[in-house]
């Protein structure tokens, strides 16, 4: 029931891609849904209406029409659209010099404002910069004692109010920064309706008084159809630079950012992708283009594949399939080098195609306990599995603290991958969508 | 002086809502067919979704013959709305005290906040409550609640941060008990439903309590966001197939015309809203009854 717009256009795509020519009327069907799929997706309707106007001139002209695989033609003009929808001409950057430079984090209510404060200034940290967290937030209870936490966990300065107004405070926090040269300062406001005019006039005054260089609307990537008000009323009253999405790593399908973007014209900045204060990320439309078109995020994949995985050994353990002389120690190995690019369930929504094969179930657990089931082996029995008898998996079984059943699945599985691998390195199947 | 205080909660949404279907009037005059598509984005862009949208569009032809002015238009629709939402109404148990509450959601949502308000409902009808911070993930979480609990004036369970949820609950329960509280309201860690780890800690929580009492918890509550669009429908599947919710709590709904998507959960999986949140005071949560909330929304919108 919950297809999201990636599993939509997949199948939409897989449609199409099976016909060797289109006529008009099967782009027609095709921009139909995608329509669908893009209000499904929480992309206001108005915005809706305009992106569907502008694919109908470059979809329905000679390029997808003569095009020797249409589908295909029509998926890359889908995703040059989304991707220019997206993108600003400018380079990403958050604006953190100055003496000291200002930061401001605006939005509604349990949008990640406090969350988003601390992952920035560790995100910045890794830039050379020092960063002041400013708690302004005096309504919510506990918000201050939140914030001071967070700071003490990830060794942030913090800046200890004495003041009783957010405008005093903000006074105060320049003052404090300039003495310690700390910079940016961080503030971290509290969250109010994009209509509360009484609330939105603090955050004009704070503005005024410490002219940051940066002000950031922190927006929940999971909002609908309100996300053009929230980005309209913000930017009218108060006016910001750039947005920050947060709960990306949730299955919300983002279509508020294509929204806040088309109507604002102010740049997606950076994306909130997990519950470490780590997981802040710049933001790319090419890759969140491809990511709602079910493309995977094969660059991210990329860029971190390669920081972490030793080249030589991959490249062996490719030649090991190819001459089917993989084994489970070198399936060990995978493994380990698999689990330092992170929690697996962000890897899967990076692969193409993962997305679209519906309730995704990877479990790290799960990568533990078959690590486990593979060091409880002897050399001998990684090397050649067809040894592992009743007995011996009974024994692997009690040594990795896991059951038989689960020692056999693992056998099984690691079988059937072989096979599976055999046929891509043959070219028998291929990755379900072309590339860039 | 109850539809009085939702009237005031909702004016913002029935001021845009009449607004947007001021031009429906004109068009409506007309022809029925021409009012449709400015009908299917005045319920889009609520975020009753696609899905919600057409049903509702279908039901108000099959019921054309019974709107023959355009004065009839608002009152069908409240109708069908409330038909809508009814369905999804389901009659409650006998409850043994104490009645157990635990309310889940993920991060943001207002959970902590709402629980707070939901103390301050069960207080003012005599009952002795009991509130338990049991989201000891989030920096500050225990404190906030600590913070609500001598606001509103009832006790609070402290728990120490890292201390594992489900034992937390499991306190409370003791003391419910031992100490005669007749009410015990538990909030938990926002959490992403799509994280599996996090979703088992919450059957935990809920197996920790019925182990105590089989009955227990009578009450899940998952907190959405009035905001949310078409992901609510996840987050409640998911929710409640981790966990059975009973019912919704409805929060910022004071604002812009949304929270279109309760009647779209109510038409797909029939999950009741139980309360609304109309405002950021303490006793701005209120019993949600879809007449009430309906005509408060609808009535009094004339189409032009």
């Amino acid at each position: 029931m919950f297809d999201n717009i990636t599993a939509r256009l997949s199948e939409i795509f897989r449609k199409l891609g099976r016909k060797a020519k289109l006529s008009k009327k099967d782009v027609e069907k095709g921009l139909k849904d995608i329509r669908l799929a893009l209000l499904e997706a929480d992309v206001n309707y108005k915005v809706v209406k305009e992106f569907i106007a502008r694919l109908e001139k470059s979809a329905t002209g000679e390029r997808v029409l003569k095009s020797f695989t249409p589908g295909e033609t029509l998926l890359k003009v889908v995703y040059e659209e989304l991707r220019d929808f997206l993108s600003t001409k400018k380079k990403i950057e958050i604006k953190a010099d100055g003496r000291p430079g200002v930061v401001m984090l605006i939005g509604l209510q349990g949008s990640g404002k406090t969350t988003t404060a601390v992952k920035l200034a560790n995100f910045l940290r890794k830039k050379g910069k020092r960063s002041l967290l400013v708690p302004c937030d005096l309504k919510r209870p506990a918000a201050v004692e939140q914030l001071k936490i967070m700071a003490e966990q990830n060794n942030l300065s913090f800046y200890e109010i004495k003041e009783k107004t957010v405008v005093k405070i903000g006074k105060g926090a320049l003052e404090s920064a300039k003495k310690e040269c700390l910079t940016p300062v961080i503030l971290d406001t509290a969250g109010r309706l994009h209509i509360d005019d009484v609330m939105l006039e603090e955050l004009v005054q704070l503005k005024k008084l410490l002219s940051p260089k940066e002000v950031l609307l922190v927006l929940d990537s999971m909002t609908g159809q309100d996300a053009v008000n929230i980005g309209l009323e913000f930017q009218k009253k108060v006016d910001f630079d750039g947005t920050v999405l947060t709960k990306m790593d949730g299955d919300a399908r983002g279509g508020a950012a294509l929204s806040l973007k088309y109507v604002t014209g102010k740049p997606i900045k950076l994306i909130g992708t997990g519950e470490r204060p780590d997981d802040l990320e710049l933001f790319h439309a090419d890759r969140m283009a491809s990511r709602i078109l079910g493309m995977g995020d094969i660059s991210t994949l990329i860029e971190r594949a390669e920081e972490v995985i030793d080249k030589e050994e991959a490249e062996e353990a490719a030649k090991k399939f190819k001459e089917d002389r993989f084994t489970l120690e070198d399936f060990r190995k995978q493994i380990k080098m698999v689990k330092k690019l992170g929690p697996l369930e962000k890897l899967a929504g990076m692969i193409p195609g993962m997305k679209s094969m519906g309730q995704m179930d990877v479990d790290d657990d799960a990568i533990k306990r078959i690590e486990a089931i593979i060091n409880s082996m002897t050399v001998d029995e990684r090397g050649n599995p067809k040894v592992i008898n009743g007995s011996r998996r009974k024994r692997i079984a009690i040594g990795s603290g896991t059951t038989v059943r689960e020692v056999n699945r693992l056998l099984k599985d690691f079988e059937m991958m072989k096979k599976m691998m055999k046929q891509f390195s043959k070219g028998k199947i291929g990755f379900p969508f072309p590339g860039k | 002086m109850l539809i009085e205080k939702i009237r005031n909660g909702l004016s913002k949404t029935r001021n845009k809502l009449q607004e947007a279907f001021l031009s429906v009037g004109i068009f409506f005059d007309k022809d029925f067919e021409k009012s449709v598509p400015r009908l299917e984005e005045i319920l889009l862009s609520s975020d009753f979704g696609i899905k919600a949208t057409d049903k509702i569009i279908k039901r108000l032809r099959e019921r054309r013959a019974e709107c023959r002015a355009k004065e009839l238009l608002i009152p069908l629709l409240s109708q069908i709305l409330i038909d809508i939402l009814n369905k999804a109404e389901k009659k409650r148990g006998e409850i043994f005290p104490p009645l157990t509450i635990l309310t889940v959601g993920v991060n943001g949502t207002g959970k902590t906040t709402s629980l707070a308000k939901l103390a301050k409902v069960f207080k003012d009808r005599g009952e002795k409550v009991l509130l338990v911070a049991s989201d000891t993930y989030r920096a500050a979480g225990v404190e906030q609640l600590f913070l609500w609990g001598k606001r509103v004036g009832v006790d609070v369970l402290k728990s120490q941060t890292g201390q594992d949820p489900a034992s937390v609950a499991f306190d409370a329960i003791e003391s419910a008990l031992s100490k005669g509280y007749t009410a015990v309201l538990i909030d938990t860690a926002g959490r992403i439903h799509t994280k599996k780890n996090l979703m088992e800690e919450l059957k935990k929580i809920k197996n920790v309590l019925s182990k105590k009492r089989e009955d227990l918890p009578q009450e899940i509550f998952l907190i959405l966001d009035a905001t949310t669009g078409q992901n609510a429908l996840s987050q409640v599947q998911i929710f409640s197939d981790t966990i059975d919710v009973t019912g919704i709590i409805l929060t910022k709904i004071d604002g812009t015309a949304k929270g279109g998507i309760v009647l779209a959960i109510a038409l797909e999986l029939g999950i009741p809203i139980r309360y609304v949140g109309i405002g950021e005071g303490v006793d701005d949560l209120i019993v949600f009854e879809p007449n009430l909330f309906v005509q408060s929304l609808l009535e009094g919108i004339v189409l032009k």
